[in-house]
Order: C-alpha cells, then structure tokens, then sequence
C-alpha cells in the first residue's frame, strides 16, 4: 500500500513535530503504565509485609487493630494474652510454630518487642524472605537485645552498646528503667519493613523492666528490682504477651484453627489472616491510587489532545498537498486515511514507545528502588490492563485524527484546485 | 447531447460554490478529441473553477457536462476520481509537487494513488517513469529532492506527471505564469510536443495572450459565461 508509505515521509518531513508529538503521547502513556507497575510494586510490597504466617492471634480487638500493632508496629493493644493461652496453641497439634510478641516498651522512640528465638527461626517477609543478623547473635538472655536495621542506622548503636528501655511509648519517659541496662547482642539486616524499626528483647527482658512495676506504679524505694536482682533468679517468670504469630501444620487447618482460637473459653481472643487483613487494609488505602490513576488518565487525553492540534494545525500549511493529491485521484475517503493514519501511527508508536520507557526504567532502576525504598517492581510481560490502556490511547488517538480529517475532507468535497494559501 | 468527437462538452453548465452566488454558467463548450485549446479571462472569472468541474473535483448538475463520453454529473464521487485518476492529468500555476517525496515518486504518485492509471503504463512503472522524465528533459534529476529544484524544473516534472500513462486529457492551470519568458515557450513546446505523441487533448488556461498563437483555438471564458460578467 502507498498510504502508508505516503503518510510516513509526511511524518518524516515534519520531523520535529512529529518527534515530539510522538514524546508527549510517549510520556503520557509512561506515566499511565509506570503508576500502573508502581501500583502493582507497592501492592505486592505492602502485602508481604509478612508472609509465610497463617494466623495472627491477639487478644478480643478489630483485626486493623491487631495487624497494626503487631505488623507494623502502630498503635497499642487494649488488652493481653495469659502466657498459659500461648503455651496452649504452641503446643496445639495443628500448630507448628508461633512466636510470641510482647509490647508496650520503647528505646528513644523505637518499639521493644518482646519475643523468643522462633522470630528469628520463622519470621517471614516478602516472599518467603528470613530475618538474618548482620552482626552478632540472637537474644537470649534476659537482657539481650537485637537492634532492627534502621534503628542500629539511625541511633548509632553497636555491637556492646549498653541501652535503656523506656516503660511506655513516649520517646522519652519520666519512668525510665535506668536500672536495667540491655546490651546490643546484633543487628538485623534491612527487611524494608516494619521490622527494621523495632529492637528485640526476650519474653523475660520485657517481663523483668517490669518486676516490681505489678500494680502499674513505680516501686517504691528501697523496693525496685536491680539488674543483679535479676540475674540471681533461675527463671524469671513471663505471665503474659500481648499476641502471637502462629504457623499451621497445614494451609488447610488455618481455618479451622482461626474458628477454635475465636471461640477460645478462658479469654476473648482474635485470630487474623494476615493475608486477608493486608489485602483489606490495602483497599482501604487504595483510594489514593485512584487518584493517580485517574490523573495519568488525564494526562494521556492531554497528550493525545496536543497530537490533534498539532495535526490539525499541520492541516492549514498542507492544503496544496491535499489539491495535489485530489488532482491526481486521491477520493475524500484517501484523504481522510491518511490523515487518521498519521494519528494512529503517531498515537500507536507514541504508545509503544511509552511502554518501551516504562520497562527500560524498571529493569535500570529496579536495583536501586529496592535497596533505597524496600519496593521491589515485578519485570513482567505487560498485563490485560496495560495492554488495553495501549489499547485505548491508539484508538483515541484514531478518533482525535477524525477531527483533522473531517475538515480535510470537507474541504476536498467542496474546494475546487485552485491553490490557496 | 451526443457528440462523439468531443471530449469535453457543456451545455447549460451552471455552478455555485456551497452558499454563493453563481459562479458559471455556460450556454455551450466544445472541445473535440485531440484539439488543444487556450481558455483565458479575467482573474475570478470561473477557470479554475470550469476545470476542477471538468476534473470531477467538484460535481456539476447532472445532464450537463460530458468528459471523455462520461456524463460527469452523474457519476458518483469515487466514480469521478477513478474518471480523474485514470484518464486526466492535472499540472497546477505553481508548488504542484509534494514537498516530502522525490522527483521519482512525485512522477509517480498518480499510479500509485490508485491502480486506475496503473493499467495505461506498457513497461514498468520505474521504466514509465524513467521514460517520461526523459521526454520533458529531466531525467538527470530523478533522485533530487523537489526542494531543491528551479520553478522550471519543477513544473516539468509536474508535466511529466500528468503525462504519465499517456491520459486522455491533460488539464494545466496557468502552468507557465511563473516562468520567464523564454522559458515559458520552451515550456509549451515540451508539453506540446508530448500531447502530439500521446494523441492527447490539451486544456490550458492562461492569462497571457502572447501565447495564444501556439494553439488550435482560443477561448475567452469570459464571453461564454453569463454569470458574474
Ligand atoms: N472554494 C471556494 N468557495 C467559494 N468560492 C470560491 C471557491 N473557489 C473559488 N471561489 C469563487 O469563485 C469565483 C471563481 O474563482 P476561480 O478560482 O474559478 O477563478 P479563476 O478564473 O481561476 O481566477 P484566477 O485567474 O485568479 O485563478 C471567484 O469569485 C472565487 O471567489
Ligand atoms: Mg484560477
């Protein structure tokens, strides 16, 4: 066919516009399939936070509530787990691992969690990923303490660093345990979640700060609890957590593990499918995508809309084009083709290259965001959803060459060949 | 009306342009087979206009205008192009070329725009080409870009299009009035010539009477149309 050929040496001759038409359609559709893959990045991201968990298990409470405290490290629990109940499910026949979670403490800001040596044995995020230590070891003594990532980063802290725990959440407590110094034993490394912004201490270190603390007043004096004090008992008792992490022996018990913990007699308690719960939350937070989606939608039409003025503008200084062409046998209808031919090739390289730049970004840039920002963009085929807003922006940009094309052949029909400027 | 000689014939031949007043109309014109006739008038007179109807740009009343034996008002638009494309070729005053193609494919746009003129080519379209080019003196620049041309050249090979395939009738609307003088002669003589071979009719339109003595017959647009006048 001569059309095309025809319609691209048009092109070619208006090099610059075309090029830049061809840029902005290009950027826009980046824009649109970028927030698309970012959207997917930060989905897949945020409902990894935890994985490789079938159940979180806290005292009666909303299940946001729960993930938030437990998960990512926000608000507080209403109310505790006896240790009893805990011991109960861990040792459960259809349960094959939990670790418990103390909270309520805090060092300069960051949350102490109290927990044992099964976080470190089973905790996992993004895909399966284990916590690892950068350096040093696990805790295990009552006044052992592991730092996340960030808070090793941001404090400054190593490895033999001695450190206080304050009682409550304020960054800086009047009720400080001065008096019980924990010692930095390891570091984790970057998870890029909420675990790097917790330090972690054993059951008994959280339940030791808090010897002689019982009635929820300071002891009196003369009365408190000293490290050595401490260290002298064989065991120091733990009497509650405040929820656990539970894995099942099986996927197909969690079911029925989640309906026995709810209707647990001794003490209301909840029993969330982290899953469930994140894919929720993410619904939940989903609006502001949006939103985002919505203005890269805009932002397409607004690159599309340049692509008919830039045409249509084209229109006026190529009349003669159009008279030769009509002079040599070229009907209305070629006319017309070749201009909506323009705007699809326009429209659909302008697309392609947009897609183009959206993967040549992620797979250069993939690396660094997740090293930098913990989100990890899936390199993957183009989805349905890409491909139809592809879709769309070519066919738009087929229609937005109907306009230009409608006047062209309006004036074919009704223009004799006299030449005019 | 039946004339089997002619190959342009109107009768009664009115037109107005969507919402004006009316621009021509001819009582009776005649142009025989072969013959090469000289149109001139006024400037706004109606000759472009008389020859974009003759070219089935534009549709006259049916009934009124015959070209090549077709009755041009009653065929429909695609019919009128393919009437166009097939046995008319058109040379403009001036700019006739498209500005992006070569010499080469703007010799050979009329063949490949539509298959009609495909037909009337005895070689390939290359040799076609290459042979016309060679008749109007051209052939050294095949490969310019028509950017780069003198307005001579550039109507020589808007000529050689239009006589590309040898059509019927070749239609030329002041072709010559940006050219000097000598040039202009030297201009005609080509495109006579190449209508004598081809056993073609010529219409030209001209304000320049100076010429008029080259042709077979002349015609003042002017006197024959009662409208406007
Ligand atoms: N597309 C158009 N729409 C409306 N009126 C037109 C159109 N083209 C031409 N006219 C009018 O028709 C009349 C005849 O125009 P035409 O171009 O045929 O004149 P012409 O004899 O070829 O003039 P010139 O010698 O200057 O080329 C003029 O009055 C002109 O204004
Ligand atoms: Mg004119």
């Amino acid at each position: 066919m001569f059309l095309p050929h025809l319609a691209l040496r048009s092109l070619a001759n208006r090099l610059l516009t075309t090029l830049l038409t061809v840029l902005s359609i290009a950027l826009s559709v980046g824009l649109l399939v970028g927030v698309e893959n970012v959207r997917t990045g930060m989905r897949e991201s945020f409902s990894n936070t935890v994985s490789g968990t079938d159940l979180i298990v806290g005292s009666r409470g909303g299940t946001i509530q729960i993930m938030l405290y437990s998960v990512f490290g926000m608000g507080s629990p209403v109310a505790n787990i006896s240790h009893e109940t805990w011991r109960k499910y861990d040792e459960h026949p259809a349960v094959a691992w939990t670790i418990p979670y103390a909270l309520g403490d805090s060092h300069r800001g960051f949350r102490v969690i109290g927990t044992n040596g099964s976080f470190y044995e089973h905790y996992r995020y993004r895909g399966g990923q284990p916590i690892t230590l950068i350096e040093g070891r696990t805790a295990h003594g009552v006044f052992d303490l592991v730092l996340g990532a960030e808070v090793a980063a941001r404090l400054n802290y190593e490895l033999g660093d001695r450190i206080a725990v304050t009682h409550g959440m304020s960054a800086v407590g009047f009720m400080n345990h001065d008096d019980m110094p924990f010692e930095v034993v390891g570091i984790l490394d970057r998870t890029f979640t909420p675990v790097d912004r917790a330090i972690y201490v054993t059951l008994e270190g959280i339940s030791a700060i808090h010897l002689g603390w019982e009635s929820g007043a300071p002891p009196m004096p003369g009365q408190e609890v000293l490290a050595e004090d401490v260290l002298a008992m064989d065991e120091v008792p733990v009497s509650q957590i405040t929820s656990f992490f539970l894995g099942a022996e099986s996927r197909a018990l969690t079911l029925q593990l989640q309906r026995e913990i709810s209707t647990h007699e001794e003490e209301p308690l909840t029993a969330v499918i982290p899953g469930v719960a994140l894919s929720e939350m993410w619904r939940g937070i989903g609006y502001a995508e949006d939103g985002l989606r919505v203005i890269s939608g805009f932002v397409v039409l607004v690159g599309i809309l340049g692509m008919l003025v830039s045409i249509y503008t084209s229109l006026e200084a190529r009349r003669r084009e159009m008279a030769i062409l009509r002079a040599l046998g070229a009907g209305p209808k070629k006319i017309v083709s070749l201009l909506v031919l323009e705007a699809g090739l326009l429209s659909s390289v302008g697309a392609l290259l947009g897609v183009g730049l959206v993967y040549a970004g992620i797979i250069g840039l993939q690396p660094w965001l997740e090293g930098r920002f913990g989100l990890l963009i899936p390199i993957q085929p183009p989805d349905g959803v890409q491909l139809a807003y592809v879709g769309a922006v070519v066919v738009l940009g087929l229609a937005a060459g109907l306009v230009p094309a409608a006047k062209a052949y309006r004036t074919a029909l009704h223009d004799g060949l006299s030449l005019r400027i | 009306m039946t004339d089997g000689d002619a190959c342009v014939l109107a009768h009664d031949l009115t037109f107005s342009y969507p919402g004006g007043d009316p621009v021509l109309d001819l009582p009776e014109l005649s142009i025989g087979t072969g013959e090469r006739v000289f149109l001139y008038g006024p400037s706004g007179c109606g000759k472009t206009t008389l020859l974009s109807l003759v070219a089935g740009v534009l549709q006259p009343p049916p009934g009124t205008l015959q070209v090549l034996g077709h009755d041009v008002g009653a065929l429909s638009s695609p019919a009128r192009d393919r009437l166009r494309a097939a046995h008319i070729g058109y040379v403009f005053q001036m700019f006739n070329l498209i500005p992006y193609l070569d010499v080469r494919d703007n010799i050979a746009l009329p063949v490949r725009i539509t298959a009609a003129r495909r037909n009337r080519l005895s070689g390939s379209l290359h040799q076609a080409v290459a042979e016309t080019a060679a008749h109007l003196g051209i052939e050294d620049l095949l490969n310019e870009k028509v950017t780069r041309l003198s307005v001579g050249q550039q109507q020589r090979v808007a000529a050689a299009r239009a006589l590309l395939g040898d059509p019927e009738l070749i239609i030329a609307d002041e072709p010559t009035s940006a050219l000097d003088q000598d040039r202009r002669r030297g201009f005609l003589e080509l495109l006579f010539q190449n209508v004598q071979d081809a056993g073609s009719t010529l219409l030209f339109v001209s304000h320049d009477l100076t010429l008029s003595d080259l042709f077979d017959r002349s015609l003042s647009l002017a006197e024959l149309n009662r409208a406007g006048a």
